[in-house]
């Protein structure tokens, strides 16, 4: 099973205190905890602090969050206030129904 | 002494505290802007699309590197990287190097192709913080941001935009750099830009406008305001050459130029004693008549004149193609070839058609600034007024005898009149204000012959021969004979025997006083 399990690198740029970047920092972690069982890095970069990690990304909005793996890279901007929109940004919504799919038909 | 002298004067010192311009070196900006861009402040260039606005961007910044070496950050929001470089190559601007070197740092803000997924409230401080650390990494003086409708257009929330835009422009401020922002506009004369953008970057407007005017397109440039400071109003005329925009501050000439009282023959003797000895040598002179009156010959012997005292002379046909222009000039004895292969006379014919007005003016001027001649002949004039506004035509000669009077150099112009016969208004053409000297050939009926007849109408400065003369062209080139004596009415055409009986005379003078006293 620990195989199969999808590896994730996500990135998300804030802009120190607001707070649409608290907003999105607390959403992306509760997703993360509740409905993803895989393994994920998460790199929280603060623009203020290291803008030309921003500038290497190309990144113009905060909050963004960028899934780097796996592919295709995607870009979702906002305080991710819309869990199933992230989620379907994310591709886990996908994920979250076959592996429920999977689970049934092994029952 | 220049602080003491400085101090005593509170005037001087205050204005030193007010807004300073940043040269942009853009040919004819500086003099429209009273200096250049505002420092430390932005500037807003709206027009539609093909204006030559990303051009302007890229230029502020070029010239700022390559004239004060201060470097620059271009922020685009459209175009690529790469294809700004591509298309700057096309002016000789070689901005590879000048990224290579660290003058230059494009900031690259185009959509993600992969696209974007908006989820929630956001706002553009990723953007502001890139620009800053751009500006601080590369000691930037100069911005140029091209363009914010494209901003506008990436994001949907126009309202969270407009309020990122506002604090880009205040931290742009803050920082001190000069700033170039571009705007796209719907209509020529209309608001001045999408989406109220000008609302919040209002200090300084520049728009440039690309109007279509009887079936050619014509480009100028208005400066609408530059805040606590002074501009040139109204549109200016510009053109795209391949050194970038060029702009004819018409109205900036200063009319400082110096007088000469030098003269300069006209290559036909008669004519010399009739002005007086001579054109002066920074002078204008219209020659102006009905087709077939000899204008293009007092051109010819004008050059010719010009290339056997040894100075070059350029000719800017219009009319005529080069091989019509040599073959006429020798049956007056006058070998136009020889002249151009001896490199001192230079004939540049062109169709008035093949370009706009601007084009035309850019290229009188950079063949003078490329052969330095003395004497310049455009042949003809009106030939360019063909299907032009009577304004963008005034403009052109106004920028035409501006330059050739900076520069010191005779212009010999002519100018065909429509009618054959009678009097004409020249002053229809709105040309004869700017002329020095003005010379009328006409077609004359007497005895039931045509004859030509030459007269200098007006001459600036100098004693000059009042009479209607005859000229006669043969194979040695004109010949001006003794004036129409005993003939009056030339002017009008049909001329008419002055009555040589006294008595009539006396009768007439008397009888007119009478009817004056009815």
């Amino acid at each position: 099973m620990s195989a199969s399990k999808p590896t994730y690198i996500l990135k998300l740029y804030i802009n120190g205190n607001t707070s649409s970047s608290k907003k999105a920092l607390m959403t992306l972690k509760t997703i993360l905890e509740e409905s993803f069982n895989g393994i994920y890095a998460l790199k929280v970069i603060d623009v203020k602090e290291s803008p030309q990690l921003a500038e290497e990304d190309k990144i113009m909005a905060t909050p963004t969050l960028s899934k780097v793996l796996p592919p295709p890279v995607r870009k979702i901007i906002g305080d991710l206030s819309d869990r199933e929109k992230v989620l379907i940004g994310l591709d886990l919504l996908y994920d979250e129904i076959s592996e429920g799919m999977h689970d049934q038909g092994t029952q | 002494m220049n602080s003491s002298s400085s101090s005593s004067d509170p005037k001087a010192r205050t204005r030193l505290k007010g807004v300073q311009k940043i040269r942009t070196m853009i040919e004819g900006f500086d003099d429209i802007s009273h200096g250049g861009l505002p420092v430390g402040r932005s500037t807003l260039v709206s027009g539609t699309s093909g204006t030559g606005k990303t051009l302007l961007a890229v230029q502020f910044l070029y010239h700022g590197i390559t004239y004060f070496d201060e470097p620059g950050i271009f922020v685009t929001f459209e175009e690529s990287p790469e294809d700004i470089v591509t298309n700057a190559y096309s002016f000789g601007w070689d901005l590879k190097s000048l990224i290579k070197s660290g003058k230059l740092f494009i900031l690259d803000a185009c959509p993600d192709p992969e696209g974007q997924e908006v989820v929630g409230s956001f706002d553009l401080s990723a953007l502001i913080e890139r620009i800053q650390y751009a500006i601080r990494k590369y000691s930037a003086k100069r911005i140029s941001i091209d363009s914010v409708t494209a901003v506008f257009q990436q994001y949907d929330a126009a309202e969270v935009v407009r309020r990122e835009i506002f604090r880009l422009v205040a931290r742009l401020k803050q920082v001190g750099v000069t700033t170039l922002m571009t705007t796209e506009r719907v209509d020529e004369y209309g608001p001045v830009a999408r989406f109220g953008v000008e609302e919040f970057v209002s200090d300084n407007v520049v728009i440039v406008r690309n109007a279509l005017e009887g079936e050619r397109r014509r480009r100028t440039v208005e400066i609408l305001k530059l805040r606590g400071t002074t501009h040139m109003k109204g549109e200016y005329p510009f053109t795209i050459t391949d050194s970038g925009v060029s702009i004819f501050p018409l109205g900036a000439m200063r009319l400082t130029q110096r007088s000469s009282n030098v003269r300069v023959s006209s290559g036909v003797k008669t004519l010399d004693e009739m002005c007086g000895g001579g054109f002066f040598r920074d002078s204008i002179i219209l020659a102006t008549g009905a087709t077939g009156t000899g204008k293009t010959l007092l051109v010819s012997n004008f050059l010719a004149n010009a290339c056997e005292n040894d100075e070059r002379a350029i000719l800017f046909a219009y009319e005529e193609s080069r091989s019509q222009l040599a073959r006429n000039a020798s049956s007056w004895g006058i070998d136009f070839e020889a002249l151009e292969r001896e490199g001192l006379l230079k004939i540049i014919c062109a169709y008035p058609e093949s370009a706009g007005l601007e084009d035309h003016l850019q290229i009188i001027k950079s063949k003078i600034a490329e052969f330095r001649p003395s004497r310049i002949a455009i042949d003809s004039l009106s030939a360019l007024d063909r299907g032009v506004s009577n304004n963008a035509f005034r403009q052109f000669v106004i920028g035409v005898t501006g330059f050739a009077k900076q520069e010191e150099i005779t212009g010999f112009f002519t100018n065909t009149t429509e009618q054959f016969m009678g009097s004409h208004s020249i002053t229809d053409s709105h040309i004869s204000t700017i002329t020095d000297t003005i010379l009328m050939l006409q077609y004359v009926e007497v005895r039931g012959e045509m004859s030509r007849a030459i007269n200098v109408f007006k001459m600036r400065g100098s004693w000059h021969d009042k009479a209607i003369r005859e000229y006669i062209i043969n194979e040695d080139g004109p010949q001006i004979q003794e004036s129409f004596r005993n003939l009056e009415g030339i002017i009008s055409g049909s001329a008419r025997r002055i009555p040589s009986n006294e008595r009539n005379q006396l009768s007439r003078i008397v009888n007119a006083v009478r009817s004056d006293d009815d």
